[in-house]
């Protein structure tokens, strides 16, 4: 198992580097000048001279990539063009807001998501079926901010139950997590129907209702069991899609997380902060992959750790 | 043929049909037959004939939609399609239980070897955890499985094909039912493992004193393990006969020409008889033809043939047949 | 398999697919209301003749009136009005986007797949890393570099929608290239590029057709969202997520000017996503009783 878990770390690796290159890159694709974009169009010559010697920009390029990579490491991202902070700094600031929201969404996502599907898979065609498939395809068809700002109107400025916005109390989760939530549900409980029903039409499921098993039984502990390797996968996956829409929740809620710093150093074209937020959203992405992998090999014993 | 009077199974005009989208498909048309105690009946046939859904038919292991069964069957005189869900339930895995063909995918593969066995017997027998894992491992031991300790902690994948339809005959021996079905159990099997297990079967069926619905399209299996066999085609039975009297004499030109498919050892040298084969295939579910079925593939095809379907011919005790040339 | 046995099996293959797509009603409303959509974006100017983006000061904030059918904006424009011609902008976008994943991701994952060893492993390890952005992330860094705008727009998102088509396309060659009559072919001495586009191809059609319809939903919702966040299409021009973006201001006294975008945004990607499902539903075998 330890080995397994070794194996995998080394795995990301290559990954890491293929991330920092395409950060890197990120910045010499930019039309123009990095160094005239990042000192401002009212730069005099000397100022765009002096940052381009402070980033190394007139080094040649593999060194470049050699410091930024060897910065990188040592978590140095610069400091943001914006407000001269340590990028670093700025980000641990955000980032626990960020993962509160996307760990309360997928748990939300997860407990109303998984028995929806079931609910739907092991009665098909009925009424409770076809409430959760058109459930979930709303669900997935909806635009996160649009249903963010329905929220919104609903519950902070019809009714003034909850918060419109900010942080502080968990009244304040409640709304934010709920709209990133909602296409989660509707994806894992889609996914998880289409694989129950699956994993209900195999010789196991037959042999086990064949052994007088009750029905409950074969549906959890012989059909749910199977079930649960993809559906585990699935939520690994949208976790990505939790990030991206983290962007677009933070945005609706003035939550002040990394998806909300990332929209605004793009707005102000603040390229260090840029950088380094991406670098955390793809960290963050790569690290939960890895803890998908290893639920499920907990889960498959199919798996070899070798 | 030691065969006591009570039936243990009756099956009367049993009808199975599927509701798909391409239309109504009759997989079992009006099929009969008795199961006596302690014997092993063969169920002989193509693929597709209605073998192995008379069998699910029993235990209703079909999904009703889109299934539907239709008919009566009565297990010790117990109207098995009048139970509900309860009553069915108790029976399948306890009175009557099922071997099917794929070891591979018929073992679920997240559970190991010796829960799936202990599941069961715990259900049916009301044995504490401890000692259904215990009658786990002496199951496993009855099949032959060596280092069935071991074995009963092992997953299904860590065991060979040969050893994991062992496995599923321990389940299916677990409760100690009257009745199994084995639904081509050594199909998927290599035929040095298939000897084995069916000597195991022919065993342990004298020990429990089992009766086995033997499925197969496998003459050879049949003439090993069966005391009386049944034919079907395109889901009806064609013919039925005590073992010895259908190899001997076969009425229905169906099983004559599956015996003709059958090799037979030296005698090809001396009497130049060559390996047949039925001409055509089984024909597909929505399209079955009128007047007799097999009549599109017979050799011995007559205009009556084309026109009507014959009915059964009752030519003795368990022998009848369903062909124009015998009526 | 003869060529021609083999046609007849995709002619039938195809009747039973149209049969039961024309069963499955949600399919159909899908089917009804993308061409709403289609006929919505094509005939805008005749639906709302005159500019969309021209400002009334007079009548802004107006709330939904028999003049004014869903209302106006800050700026006095019709809200209906924009959404009609905000249909052609978020076709448009559709359109390209889907258009830069299947010229560039089909190829790609079909020589990945067809030809394996170090093309394949070098294809891989792009797509891998690309794929470690989830795909929103992707098109918005992508939009960092490049820059806001409509061009900009459909080449982030179309770039971000490559790496699911390789995956996708490389995944169907490697389980059809394996199979008898692909074997045959080759065994005949077809050249590759015959044995692509006659044998595989054709199987591979109906994973692509199903993501195509699916992704064009997705494609439409990227694409709101960059407006909503002043990252996409930009103002006057209507966009839908750009119209809710600018309403949101305005949502204690005007939610309707939020409100109805968002609706178009909501049944634009419903459209595809049930014509997607019921495609899905129809081609694919594994899903047949």
């Amino acid at each position: 198992m330890f080995q397994y878990v070794i194996k995998r770390l080394v795995f990301t690796i290559p990954v890491l580097i293929g991330i920092s290159l395409l950060l890197f890159f990120m910045l010499r694709m930019l039309p123009g000048d990095p160094a005239q974009v990042l000192a401002g169009q009212m730069a005099t010559p000397e100022e765009v001279e002096n940052i381009r010697r402070q980033l190394g920009l007139d080094r040649p390029i593999h060194v470049q990539y050699a410091v930024f990579f060897s910065r990188l490491v040592q978590f140095d991202l610069g400091r943001s063009a914006r407000t001269q902070n340590p990028v670093t700094r700025e980000i641990w600031a955000r980032l626990p807001n960020t993962v509160l929201l996307a760990v309360v969404a997928i748990t939300l996502a997860c407990l109303f998501g998984i028995p929806a599907g079931i609910v739907s898979a092991v009665r098909p065609y009925t009424w409770m079926d076809y409430l959760v498939t058109s459930a979930a395809l709303f669900g997935i068809s909806m635009p996160v901010f649009w249903l963010g700002l329905m929220l919104v109107v609903v519950f902070s400025i019809l009714l003034q139950w909850l918060p419109a916005g900010g942080t502080g109390s968990w009244k304040h989760v409640i709304l934010p997590s709920v709209t990133l939530a909602s296409f989660v549900i509707a994806f894992i409980a889609r996914m998880t129907r289409s694989t129950m029903m699956e994993v209900l039409s195999q010789d196991y499921t037959t042999t086990a209702r064949s052994k007088g098993l009750k029905e409950e039984v074969v549906i959890v502990k012989h059909a749910l069991k199977n079930a649960l390797i993809p559906i585990i996968t699935v939520v690994g996956l949208q976790f990505g899609l939790l990030l991206g829409g983290a962007v677009l929740t933070e945005t609706v809620f003035a939550w002040p997380g990394l998806g909300r710093l990332i929209v605004d150093s793009i707005l102000a074209r603040d390229y260090p902060m840029i950088q380094g937020a991406i670098l955390v959203f793809g960290l963050l992405y790569i690290f939960v992959n890895l803890v998908t992998d290893l639920l499920y090999a907990c889960v498959d014993p199919r798996i070899r750790y070798d | 043929m030691k065969e006591q009077d009570k039936p243990l199974l009756t099956i009367e005009g049993l009808h199975t049909c599927f509701h798909t989208l391409d239309g109504i498909v009759n997989a079992v048309d009006g099929v009969d037959m008795v199961v006596y105690r302690g014997e092993t009946l063969g169920l002989v046939g193509e693929s597709g004939c209605g073998k192995s859904v008379t069998a699910l038919s029993v235990l209703r292991l079909l999904a009703c939609p889109p299934a539907e069964i239709q008919g009566a069957i009565h297990f010790q005189g117990v109207d098995l399609l009048g139970l509900d869900r309860e009553g069915i339930r108790r029976i399948r895995g306890n009175a009557i239980s099922m071997i099917f063909q794929e070891p591979m995918t018929s073992l679920n593969p997240v559970l190991t070897i010796g829960e799936q066995i202990a599941e069961s017997v715990r259900l049916h027998q009301n044995l504490s955890g401890k000692e259904a894992w215990r009658w786990a491992e002496t199951m496993l031991e009855m099949v032959q499985i060596p280092g069935p300790k071991q074995r009963a902690k092992d997953y299904p994948h860590k065991l060979s094909g040969g050893m994991r339809q062992r496995a599923m005959i321990a389940m299916a021996l677990s409760c100690n039912p009257q009745l199994i079905f084995a639904d081509e159990p050594t199909t998927a099997l290599d035929v040095t493992i298939q000897a084995q297990i069916l000597n195991l079967m022919q065993d342990l069926k004298q020990e429990f004193h089992t009766s086995i619905v033997l499925i197969t399209h496998d003459l050879g299996v049949i003439a090993e393990m069966a005391s009386r066999v049944i034919v079907m085609y395109a889901g009806q039975v064609v013919e039925e006969a005590p073992v010895r009297e259908l190899f001997k004499n076969p009425r229905h030109p169906y099983t004559q020409g599956l015996l003709g498919s059958v090799p037979v050892i030296g005698k090809k040298a001396k009497m130049g008889r060559r390996l047949q084969e039925i001409p055509g295939v089984v024909p597909g579910p929505l399209e079955t033809p009128g007047g007799c079925r097999f009549h599109p593939r017979c050799p011995k095809v007559a205009d009556l043939c084309r026109r009507e379907a014959p009915l059964e011919t009752v030519l003795g005790e368990h022998r009848r047949v369903r062909c124009w040339l015998a009526a | 398999m003869t060529e021609e046995k083999e046609h007849r099996e995709y002619a039938g293959q195809f009747r039973r697919s149209w049969a039961k797509l024309k069963r499955n009603k949600a399919a159909l409303f899908g089917g009804a209301l993308l061409l709403l959509y289609l006929f919505t974006a094509l005939f805008a100017p005749v639906l709302y003749p005159g500019s969309p983006s021209a400002p009334n000061l007079m009548i802004s904030l107006e709330k939904p009136s028999r003049d004014h059918f869903l209302g106006t904006d800050e700026l006095g424009r019709t809200i209906m009005g924009r959404i009609i011609w905000g249909s052609r902008v978020s076709l448009l976008i559709a359109l390209g986007v889907i258009s830069v994943g299947l010229v560039l991701g089909v190829p790609l994952g079909l020589i990945s797949g067809y030809y394996g060893g170090k093309i394949d492993f070098a294809i891989q390890r792009v797509t891998d890393m690309m794929l470690a952005f989830p795909g929103f992330l992707l098109a918005l860094a992508l939009v960092a570099v490049l820059g806001v705008g409509l061009k900009n727009t459909v080449i982030s998102i179309g770039i971000s929608m490559i790496p699911i088509y390789i995956r996708l396309v490389r995944g169907c060659v490697l389980s059809v290239k394996e199979q008898v009559y692909v074997e045959a072919a080759r065994a005949v001495g077809s050249k590759d590029f015959r044995i692509i586009v006659r044998h595989i191809l054709p199987n591979v059609m109906v994973p692509i057709t199903v993501q195509t319809s699916l992704g064009m939903g997705t494609a439409i919702l990227f694409a709101a969202g960059l407006g909503f966040l002043g990252l996409g299409v930009q103002p006057p021009n209507p966009e839908w997520g750009a119209m809710l973006g600018s309403g949101r201001a305005y949502l204690f006294n005007a939610p309707h000017v939020a409100t109805f975008p968002g609706v178009a945004i909501f049944l634009a990607v419903l459209s595809f996503n049930l014509l997607g499902d019921g495609l899905r539903d129809a081609l694919d075998p594994r899903f047949r009783i």
